[in-house]
């Protein structure tokens, strides 16, 4: 459908987020001799292999061992490595909670929790590895960057950036093959939203995977004479609180959307600067207080409610409540 | 660094302990029983084996580091930090109390010097210890490091984690010891899960494993020590079963887990500060 559609941003070639981080690691490897990586045996599905196979010295595979893993980055940042762990977003958060919290988060500690399979679009594994939650946890934590990149290109120049960020950071990419629609060469300001459309009746603060719906759902919108704002929140904290702000000002509503629980994500957070100091409509696309399932990433977002088709429907909602 | 003498390191530990029960007795919190039993163990470290500078740099290069995984047992650390120069022996009346750098569980957000990373929640602190001896290795940084673990603390599964992965990455740069005093919150440590056999535990996955018999005879824990150093670079790291009576120096407090986390009152206090000389002079 996309393909008809008159879309601002199109693409080519479809390739996974996690090829972008792993693509991303050995540049920022090459680049900066401090990066060091560990793995809890998943480097093949974490594309680790290339910066592995180039720095052997600098690379740790610790085993189905996450807590240990989490214990071990905080400890090499002591000495100046900036270690960059590598597992599923599920094992990534909620098995390793209270570490990152005590060792890395409290701590102060320069580690970068790189999570991949994150959100329904995992796919037939299921809920026990699709997480929904992990936004949520990691931006409750004082001290930690949350970034939720939506293609390879926009994870690749992520995964490099954040290198040069002193602090704590949740790097969260995925597992499908998905559109590349963001430049190669594309600046990555971590805390800085990026305006990829302007527009005057609506706004739309899309993360990750669900970028590309909103692109879709706009130019959608645009044929019913719509005019949407579509921001990409790649950075959920700190939010660019002055850019949410700015874009409701003139639209007078918004609509989040994100592959996570509306419970702790990027709606929320939305949510509570507009409450603050702003207060217009604002609808919710994500998963509503329940786990996924197995199925195809695109069967799952139109289950849940995550697709363009939706991000549509909450649009003209947000509008009507003005 | 002036070698100590024997009387010297004693006469430390004495103050050590005056240190422990007054600042636990002034917020009438915190947890003297093993930071008691572990003084002799902390005066060794900081006042004979390790190479360090209290001028502190977070990233201690060139320098022997120390991890204290069960981090209640701060005020020995405390302590033993402020008595080697890190910080002044007056800050020590600030213990748990608010706005200060003294927390009731070491943390590294105060900036207090001598702390690199927080400890608390406990099973954490030796895969920091293991990531801080992988970094000495990738700078080619031959200084050692150390780190500190109850007993009660080998029911974390993941010290079983690290246990693994030390020996796999060769980290025979690492002296890994436990506090055995048999005690934990609950009662003796073989009443609430047996440890069984530690020895045959650590050996198992791999570790060089020596046992100090009397961890609150100075002597000996610096022998232990230096043996453990001996056993380094042969691609194994050294696993220290340190065994130690928990309340060690004050008559009614030696031995039971009931002064695990619990503070002397007034009268009390003053019956344990009898029983050791102020060597040093009180904060």
């Amino acid at each position: 459908m996309e393909k008809i559609l008159d879309t601002k941003y199109t693409y080519t070639e479809k390739k996974d987020t996690r090829s972008g981080f792993g693509d991303g690691f050995l540049e920022v490897g090459k680049k900066n001799k401090n990066v060091v990586g560990l793995c809890a045996d998943l480097i093949g599905s974490l594309k680790m292999g290339a910066f592995q196979n180039e720095f052997p010295d600098r690379f740790f595979q610790v085993g189905i061992s996450e807590a240990n893993m989490m214990g071990l980055a905080a400890g090499l940042t002591i000495g100046g490595k900036i270690p960059y762990t590598g597992t599923f977003a599920n094992f990534s958060t909620g098995r390793v909670y209270d570490q990152i919290r005590q060792s890395i988060a409290y701590s102060e500690k320069n580690v970068k929790i790189c999570a991949s399979h994150a959100g329904l679009t995992l796919g037939e594994d299921g809920a026990t590895h699709q997480i929904l939650e992990d936004v949520g946890m990691m931006k409750m934590l004082p001290n930690m960057t949350v970034i939720n990149p939506c293609d390879y290109n926009q994870t690749k120049a992520a995964t490099i950036a954040i290198a040069d960020h002193e602090g704590p950071v949740y790097l969260r990419f995925g597992r499908p093959k998905w559109p590349i629609f963001t430049p190669a060469d594309q600046p990555f300001e971590i805390g800085k939203a990026w305006k990829m459309i302007e527009g005057t009746d609506v706004t739309i603060f899309a993360t990750g995977h669900l970028v590309w719906e909103a692109v879709v759902a706009e130019a959608m919108l645009r044929e019913e004479g719509i005019s949407v704002e579509l921001i990409n929140i790649h950075t959920i904290k700190p939010l660019d609180t002055a850019a949410v702000l700015a874009s409701v000002a003139k639209t007078g509503c918004a609509v989040t959307a994100e592959e996570h629980q509306f419970n702790g994500g990027l709606g929320d957070i939305i949510a509570q600067t507009l409450v603050r100091n702003q207060p217009v409509p604002q609808e919710f696309i994500g998963v509503d207080d329940s786990f996924g399932e197995s199925g195809k990433p695109e069967e799952l977002l139109e289950k849940y409610g995550l697709n363009a088709e939706n991000i549509v429907k909450a649009a003209k909602k947000a509008i009507a409540r003005k | 660094m002036e070698k100590h003498s024997t009387e010297q390191l004693n006469a430390v530990c004495s103050q050590v302990r005056r240190d422990i029960l007054r600042m636990v007795h002034a917020c009438q919190s915190g947890h003297p029983g093993a930071s008691l039993g572990c003084t002799e163990f902390f005066v060794a470290l900081y006042f004979d084996q390790m190479k360090h500078d209290s001028s502190f740099n977070p990233d201690g290069k060139g320098e022997d580091l120390f991890f204290l995984s069960n981090g209640h047992i701060s005020p020995v650390w405390y302590s033993v930090l402020s008595r080697s120069g890190y910080f002044d022996t007056e800050e020590l009346k600030t213990f748990r109390k608010i706005n200060s750098r003294l927390q009731g569980h070491p943390a590294t957000e105060e900036g207090l010097p001598g702390i690199r990373v927080a400890s608390g929640s406990l099973g954490q602190g030796l895969s920091v210890a293991i990531g801080a001896a992988l970094a000495k290795k990738i700078n080619g940084d031959d200084r050692l490091v150390y780190a500190l673990m109850g007993d009660g603390e080998q029911q974390e599964g993941q010290i079983w984690e690290a246990a693994m992965c030390a020996p796999h990455h060769k980290v025979d740069n690492l002296i890994a010891s436990i506090d055995v005093n048999g005690q934990q919150i609950d009662g003796p440590t073989k009443e609430i899960m047996n440890l069984l056999d530690l020895k045959a535990k650590w050996e198992a996955f791999g570790w060089e494993v020596i046992v100090t018999e009397n961890g609150n005879e100075i002597a000996q824990v610096i022998k232990s020590l230096e043996k453990a150093k001996s056993l380094l670079g042969n691609g194994k790291p050294v696993l220290n079963l340190l065994h130690t009576d928990m309340g060690y120096g004050v008559d009614f407090m030696v031995g039971t887990h009931k002064w695990h986390g619990v503070a002397p009152n007034d009268e009390q206090l003053e019956n344990a500060l009898g029983q050791l000389e102020e060597t040093l002079g009180d904060y």
